[in-house]
């Protein structure tokens, strides 16, 4: 494997990474404040459609961008009612909200573009370019880091650099503000925040609020930014997956940061080799694509750290009587 | 006194959420310029108007007769297990394992050696979940998820690389041998003189699934383990206390639960196809979860709720196929149901707790 | 109430907390019914009654918890509204709950900053309380590290922090939920000391306990409250704990029950050594040795959370444990497979648990269910090799239910539709009915009303005179001196001593649950007094 060749795999870790990112900080939000979400998958994909399809009629991908934070939001609202409100269950909110973003994403497309699920392809304004960094083109000859500079860190869409941006404000806002102090204590002892005064319930929405924006903004870079348009179940499971990258990190911003490239250079090698010769052994490709779930279920086995969950998540908040 | 009658808790808020779950599917209809009262009727005439559409209705509901009764076994546990999809996957390997190991003179035989197969490997891939669950304490629901993947993986995997049959490029294994053909509704009721559709690929499976559902009634509610499985589902320390061992029962109540979504195999892979394809299951294990939550977790109910969403799925079919009402209404309406049931649960159960309650204070 | 008008006619000043007829119910239980309360700045003011008498659910609405259904609330004279816990912190209403309040992973400065953190960032507000937790510490005893995880601190400190969250909201008012509960002796002394010191600062404190000594010790005035209702308003040093108790109750309290002597027979129960250490590696049993014979009642009394649950569930099979046990003169397993509660009983050994809801009953299921729980694998109750005989186990349940007098008789009832003593009696019938030779009792009447408490009583001396052994475990010191025929205190994991109840008071009793024997050189004299205080029973406590 050549030098170009490396960079090529990282370049395109980078890009898959990202909306695993996303979507992992969105269950962070989520997830520290007690409410667990299984339900990442079907928000980005309501956002994948809806940024695609408004960027397609509009012409504009920052419409389009809006409206997938709209309507991933919509579904959270739901999953928030569902969970916070009416004191469900969350994991069947979160299957729900997987399968109905699954169903009217199709019936919605169908009827509206009547091209079998998908949206039109994107053009132009319709879909995020890539951004080239300031002397990324002066500095490609500087040997070893002009190609890193260039190939690598330059050339990706805006989102791209959003999501690694939010890694750090994630980590300052968890951890050196307010919000944060608040979210983290709802999270572990939402009684605690009750008698202190802090409405739990507006803690909840609210963090249940910034998921589903983070998990629309996911969405949209799915279907404008890594590919030009939206087709039928094109989350393919990512969804999960970040839910994987967010227990592998602990809930924990810079984990998840380690946990999403790893999962998304994972993808990248699946995605780029078939099957990958190891010493006369061949790794088939089902085993790349496997490996993020099986690392998983390997860390929640304990063997590698125990994932110790937030304690109060999964279950409605009710004053003792 | 508990607030509300037992009729209307496992009556009238199953219906009440289906009555909602409906007519937001209608507003679903109506917004994509459709009448949604044609819609119902082309349902009806499709899925139950003809032995055809019955032969698929009922087909439809075998399946989700097994990942139901497999959900509602674990449920009673209060073990969440969403990973009925990838133990019926590995069901199908199961199945596909035994029906092409020897060539069977006779379904009699293949049939029983099959359920035997699915049920196995179907358990086999809710052991280890089960066992992470009752002695690691790993959540149950992500592990179930993640081995969804990794079965989905694996069988792919074991079709392009070990089960192909030379030269085909269709990533399926053979074709299963005659003697693994499974009768169908049409070959056994013609035994009666009744007509049935020959074309429709509803099979004994059905039959099997009743049988399936007898079981589980008797398991939960008239034997020991039953007892202790519900016992344990309520509360885990009063279980302890009674000297019933917590990981004994979370693993026994996943391998039956995982055993029961294997047999699933036997309708789709064995009955239908006859052969082992990619995707097999197309989603049949997470619509357990919708039958098992709208049937209460009570075989009964499960059974109602099946052939309910047999009827919607060639209903469905019958739909996309007639109208431009694609088929992933279904998948909404599975949602809705998912969601006024399982989620949604208070919100449909507070306002009718509140009437009974209003109504018994004006009676006295 | 005559009380309170005392109260009001000795001190001008506006009451710092009055409240005018407070009504709140839960679904059809009346919770409490309009009361009405005063309470003097700068005083300490107790308010007694039963467990469910109403007394946590009244604070609960002073703290804007829950919402009154009727009534009005006055702090320092001005009508005040609090619909959340913000109103009442910003009215200056402090709150020690019972269960605290605290986020087990975080520092003791991240507890108290949460909710009033100045402004958006937290290193402002870490560094002002930090200088205010300092301040407060000295001023009142109350020292905590401030940067100690809560997980890392004993029940004690907690508290205090708990008591630091409310000052460090300039609480002018704080309500202490039964907070000597899980405390020993020496840590509630402390926490004695703690509220006369704020006392002597002005600030009024409202103490809610069931223990009569602490409104003895500690308090100016007291409030009595039963089913819901406030019964009377007192001067503390004009009245006496046995008038408390009769208010309390309703009637004379009967101290004593009428029992046989005991005719101990055989030795059924041989415990030796043991020793037990819990999921978080505490050493919480640490070599108990005991015996209990036929025909006799062993009370073991301590202050909860010394062992004494440990102990019975060790005997019950629910916990694991090292060191020897012998029933009837067997062996009988503490670890592996058959140390679990079904061989335990096939061992003729009964068990009903200290907490009747979670471990004694499944809520959800029906009376005839419970019934069987634990001994659902007799045969009597199988049809054949595979299913069970609902029929049978039906006929049979609602008979028994009849002899226990369960009300209502009614099989097919779900257990959390009955009352609190006739789940106690369910479980009773059930554990009694099969007459071990030993039988394991943990707090048999905490939460039933006193009606089912001499039925309940009385079937388990019944079965004493029957010639069964039995264990009884209870923080009741007036149920072990009544009900025991020899009595056996616990103190950290260890039986500091036995006595026999005739031979015997609360004093000496109260002594050995603080940890001191006769013999041992007494450690200091604080301990001593902490422990004469705790040991100090209704009759002859201190007068405030």
């Amino acid at each position: 494997m050549d030098f170009a060749t490396v960079l090529q795999v990282l370049d395109s870790t980078v890009r898959l990474a990202t909306p695993l990112l996303l979507a992992c900080l969105a269950g962070l939000f989520s997830e520290r404040s007690g409410i667990f979400d299984i339900g990442l998958e079907g928000k980005m994909l309501f956002a994948a459609f809806f940024s695609a399809a408004i960027a397609a009629v509009t012409g504009s991908v920052w419409l389009g961008l809006l409206a997938g934070i709209a309507s991933s939001m919509a579904l959270a609202g739901i999953h928030g009612l569902a969970s916070i409100t009416f004191r469900g269950n969350q994991l069947i909110s979160g299957v729900a909200i997987n399968f109905l973003a699954a169903g009217l994403t199709v019936v919605i497309a169908q009827d509206w573009f009547q091209q079998g699920g998908r949206t039109p392809s994107l053009l132009g304004g319709a879909r995020f370019g890539p951004l080239t960094l300031p002397f990324a083109e002066t500095l490609r000859d500087v040997p070893v880091f002009g190609p890193i500079y260039h190939d690598l860190i330059s050339g990706h869409t805006i989102l791209v650099y959003v999501a690694f941006a939010m890694v750090p404000l994630t980590w300052w806002v968890l951890y050196r503000s307010r919000f944060g102090l608040r979210l983290r204590a709802v999270g572990d002892a939402p009684e605690a925040v009750d008698t202190a005064g802090v409405s739990v319930i507006r803690m909840r929405f609210t963090a249940v609020a910034i998921c589903g924006v983070l998990c629309g903004v996911a969405g949209a870079y799915l279907a404008t930014a890594l590919q030009a348009g939206f087709v039928k179940d094109m989350t393919a499971g990512r969804g999960y997956i970040a839910l994987a990258a967010l227990i592998f990190s602990k809930w924990r911003p810079w984990y998840a940061l380690s946990a999403t490239l790893l999962f998304g250079l994972l993808q990248a090698v699946a995605l780029r080799y078939q099957n990958i010769e190891m010493g006369g052994f061949v790794l088939p490709v089902q085993v790349m694509d496997a490996l993020p779930y099986i690392l998983t279920v390997v860390i929640l086995a304990g063997f590698v750290g125990r994932a110790i969950p937030p304690r109060a998540g999964g279950s409605p908040y009710v004053k003792e009587q | 006194m508990d607030k509300m009658p037992r009729w209307a808790d496992i009556v009238l808020i199953p219906v009440f959420s289906l009555v909602l779950a409906f007519l937001l599917s209608g507003l679903v209809i109506v917004a994509i310029g459709e009448d949604p009262v044609a819609a119902v009727k082309l349902m009806v005439t499709g899925a139950l108007g003809s032995t055809y559409g019955w032969g698929y209705t009922l087909y439809y509901a075998t399946n989700f007769l097994f990942t139901g009764l497999a959900f509602a076994v674990a449920n009673h546990a209060r073990l969440f297990n969403i990973g009925a999809e990838g133990q019926a996957t590995l069901g199908g390997l199961g199945v596909a394992f035994v029906c092409l190991a020897i060539p069977w003179p006779h379904w009699a035989l293949a049939l029983p050696a099959a359920i035997i197969g699915g049920a196995l490997f179907g358990a086999a891939w809710a052991f280890l979940p089960a066992w992470l669950q009752a002695k690691r304490g790993s959540h149950i629901v992500i592990t179930t998820i993640m081995f969804n993947f990794i079965g989905a993986s694996l069988l792919n995997y074991m079709l392009v690389n070990v089960m192909r049959p030379t030269g085909s490029m269709d990533p399926a294994t053979a074709r299963f041998p005659p003697g693994a053909h499974l009768p169908t509704l049409h070959d056994l009721l013609a035994v009666f003189g009744i007509p049935f559709s020959k074309a429709a690929p509803a099979n004994i499976s059905f039959l099997v699934a009743i049988a399936a559902c007898v079981l589980v009634w008797l398991l939960i509610w008239r034997t020991r383990l039953g007892y202790e499985i519900r016992a344990q589902g309520h509360s885990e320390p009063a279980a302890v206390y009674a000297g019933i061992r917590p990981v004994r029962i979370v693993v026994l109540a996943m391998l039956i639960s995982g055993a029961l979504a294997g047999c699933m195999a036997v309708n789709n892979v064995m009955g239908e196809a006859e052969r082992l394809v990619l995707n097999a299951v197309e989603g049949a294990g997470f619509i357990g979860i919708a039958v098992a939550l709208m049937g209460r977790s009570h075989p009964f109910g499960v059974f109602l709720a099946a052939i309910l969403f047999g009827f919607l799925y060639q209903g469905g079919a019958e739909l996309a196929l007639w109208t431009t009402i694609p088929r992933e209404l279904i998948v909404v309406i599975q949602a809705l149901v998912i969601l006024f049931t399982g989620a949604l649960d208070n919100m449909v159960r507070m306002p009718l707790e509140k009437l009974f309650l209003s109504m018994r204070k004006g009676r006295g | 109430m005559p009380g309170a008008d005392t109260a009001e006619g000795r001190q001008t000043a506006a009451p710092a907390i009055e409240l005018r007829g407070i009504s709140k119910a839960f679904g059809p239980v009346q919770a409490n019914r309009d009361i009405s309360l005063k309470v003097m700045p700068g005083t300490i003011h107790g308010i007694v009654g039963e467990n469910g008498a109403g007394k946590s659910t009244l604070m609960s609405i002073l703290y804007g918890f829950y919402k009154a259904d009727a009534g009005e609330i006055f702090v320092g004279g001005q009508k005040t509204l609090i619909p959340d816990s913000q109103a009442a912190i910003k009215a200056g209403i402090g709150m020690v709950f019972q269960h605290f309040k605290l986020v087990q992973n975080f520092t003791v400065l991240e507890n108290v900053i949460l909710g009033v953190e100045e402004g958006a960032r937290l290193k402002a507000s870490l560094a002002k309380a930090r200088g205010s937790l300092k301040r407060l510490a000295e001023e009142y005893e109350l020292n905590v590290d401030p940067d100690a995880k809560i997980e890392d601190l004993s029940v004690g400190h907690q508290q205090r922090v708990e008591i630091l969250k409310a000052l460090y909201r300039q609480a002018d008012i704080l309500i202490l939920d039964e907070p000597t509960g899980v405390l020993t002796p020496a840590e509630a002394d402390h926490l004695f000391r703690i509220l006369d010191n704020l006392k002597a600062e002005g600030k009024t404190i409202v103490l809610i306990t069931h223990k009569l000594r602490e409104i003895m010790a500690v308090t100016d005035t007291v409030s009595v409250m039963r089913r819901g209702e406030m019964t009377a308003t007192l001067e503390t040093a004009t009245t006496s704990p046995e008038e408390l108790a009769e208010l309390m109750v309703g009637r004379k309290v009967l101290l004593r029950v009428d029992k046989k002597p005991a005719q101990p027979g055989q030795t059924v129960l041989e415990v030796e050594d043991l020793h037990v250490t819990d999921e978080d590696g505490v050493a919480r049993l640490k070599g108990v040795s005991f015996h209990v014979r036929a025909g006799e009642i062993l009370g073991i009394a301590g202050v909860a959370g010394n062992g004494q649950s440990h102990l019975l569930e060790v005997l019950g099979g629910v916990r694991e444990a090292t060191g020897r046990i012998r029933v009837n003169g067997q062996d009988i397993d503490l670890t592996g497979k058959h140390s679990d509660g079904r061989s335990r009983r096939a061992r003729g050994i009964a068990h009903v648990p200290e907490d009747r809801q979670r471990q004694g009953l499944v809520m959800a299921f029906k009376a005839w269910e419970n019934m069987i729980l634990g001994y659902h694998h007799d045969p009597a109750y199988q049809k054949n090799r595979f299913l069970m005989d609902n029929a049978a186990i039906r006929t049979e349940s609602a008979a028994s239910m009849q002899r226990f007098d369960v009300r209502p008789p009614n099989p097919n009832l779900a257990a959390r539709n009955f009352s609190g003593g006739n789940q106690q009696k369910i479980v009773l019938a059930r554990e009694i009915e099969r007459s071990p030779d030993l039988l394991l009792v943990g707090q048999p009447t905490r939460g039933v009303d006193i009606g089912a408490i001499e039925f309940i009583h009385q079937s388990i001396l019944d079965l004493r005179d029957a010639g069964k052994a039995i264990l009884l475990v209870s923080v009741e010191l007036e149920e072990i001196l009544s009900m025991s025929d020899r009595i056996a205190v616990i103190f950290d994991g260890l039986i500091m001593g036995e006595r026999l109840p005739d031979e015997t008071d609360e004093k000496e009793l109260g002594l050995l649950m603080a940890g001191i024997t006769d013999t041992e050189a007494p450690p200091d004299f604080e301990t001593i007094e902490a422990a004469l205080d705790a040991a100090a029973g209704p009759g002859d406590a201190p007068h405030g």
